[in-house]
């Protein structure tokens, strides 16, 4: 099989290299005139009083919006063509000879790179348990994989800010770690089904890695396409919502709720958003709303990560290749790194 | 002629099966197309993203979905 049978609808190379570059200008411009242009159109509108609740409601929401779709664009794109350099067969390679710690590590921040998506979590497992990668190295990356996306880092980066963004990555690569690596130090490999050892490797395909850079510009907008065009109600929705918050809820509404003193708040979140299940761009702007509203970090920060984290779907697709006490194995060490993560920051902060 | 397509039954495998129906009924082609849905099928052809699929045996793409038109250059390619 030769290497073009990758190739999309046939696209001329140059065109390929030009479009990123006309729309790269375009993309600066938006995004630099979007608050003065917001402002304006805000202003003109009739009844909309500076500073009143529905005002500021309206121009968060027509501000948000269009940032962070435009940010979410630009970071897909990027991301698409980073992760064309990186597939599973690879990253299976890189882990199948690594010792366990080392391996939690590697699988942690490959599970950020890899292209990786909940539907394919049970072939993606059983090819790793094929190459001999250790269960507790498996582990770390199918915590990270979900946790640690594209779409949470952008919506985290647009809304809070990078300081919020760097954190919650790197609290989110230490649980992936740490849970791996507590998973792995408890012998589990009896609570996995066992037609899973018992697969003979197949023949699979060879991973074309040599693909010309202009078929990974094509990979990009083939992310933006699937992904954008995917969680743009989501980013829509959520940032609604977060308006309405935004604008109508008082100040320190949530201090006596989800606030620091309230030491169950951080319990309670993990438990309210482990089953629930929602897209990262759907939850994190109403996370910010609250967060504003005297919500503290720490139980944020715990609130965002079991629901984007651990989902309930992703379990349950998992069950098929482990066995019950292996998922709640999972859940338990992942949740209760999560617990941590939301203490200690509403210590520290 | 025989079009597997490997997938639990996301989105994504839903989409590649119509493509794939597209595809062979534009080339008006008589082949069977057939959807794998558990993970034990799945695994013998040693896939690790979905949606997988499998032409004549053998794993022409996984973890993405192909247009109709390369769909049915990979046809092509797989029948010569």
């Amino acid at each position: 099989m030769n290497t073009r049978a990758w190739s999309f609808a046939p696209v001329s190379e140059k065109r390929t290299y030009a479009l990123p570059l006309l729309l790269l200008p375009v993309w600066v411009v938006i995004y630099v005139f979007l608050q003065p242009a917001v402002d304006a159109v805000v202003h003109s509108l009739p009844g909309m009083m500076p500073g009143s609740m529905l005002t500021e409601a309206v121009r968060f929401f027509l501000y948000e919006v269009p940032k962070v779709l435009l940010l979410l664009t630009l970071i897909v794109f990027l991301v698409g063509i980073v992760r064309s350099y990186f597939s599973p067969e690879r990253t299976r390679r890189i882990l199948g000879k690594r010792s366990t710690f080392t391996g939690n590590i590697l699988a942690s921040l490959l599970g950020v790179v890899t292209p990786f998506c909940s539907c394919s979590a049970v072939p993606l497992f059983i090819g790793f348990v094929e190459a001999g990668v250790p269960l507790g190295v498996t582990f770390s990356f199918l915590i990270a994989a979900p946790m640690i996306n594209e779409i949470a880092l952008v919506l985290l980066f647009g809304l809070f800010g990078w300081k919020t963004a760097l954190l919650y990555a790197g609290t989110g690569l230490l649980i992936a770690i740490t849970a791996g690596y507590v998973i792995g130090r408890l012998k589990v490999e009896r609570f996995v089904e066992d037609w899973v050892y018992a697969i003979r490797p197949g023949s699979g395909m060879v991973p074309d890695e040599a693909m010309p850079f202009a078929q990974r510009i094509e990979h990009g907008f083939e992310s933006v396409r699937d992904i954008v065009g995917k969680v743009w109600l989501y980013v829509v929705v959520g940032i609604a919502v977060g308006a309405g918050i935004h604008g109508f809820v008082p100040e320190n509404f949530m201090a006596s709720i989800m606030g620091k003193s309230a030491w169950w708040s951080v319990p309670i979140s993990v438990l309210i958003g482990v089953p629930l299940y929602s897209n990262a761009a759907g939850i994190i702007p109403i996370v910010q709303a609250l967060l504003e509203k005297g919500a503290s970090l720490g139980t944020v920060l715990a609130f965002m990560m079991s629901v984007i984290g651990l989902s309930f779907p992703e379990t349950i697709i998992l069950k098929k290749v482990l066995k019950l006490p292996l998922i709640f194995i999972f859940v338990g060490v992942v949740a209760t790194g999560i617990l941590i993560v939301g203490y200690v920051f509403n210590f520290i902060y | 002629m025989t079009i597997k397509v490997l997938g639990p039954g996301c989105m994504n495998c839903k989409t590649l099966e119509r493509r794939t129906r597209e595809a062979v009924e534009q080339l008006s082609l008589d082949a069977i197309i057939q959807k794998v849905e558990d993970y034990q099928g799945m695994s013998l052809y040693g896939i690790m993203s979905t949606p997988g699929h499998v032409i004549d045996g053998k794993v022409v793409s996984q973890g993405r979905v192909p247009t109709v038109e390369t769909i049915k250059e990979l046809i092509q390619q797989s029948r010569q």
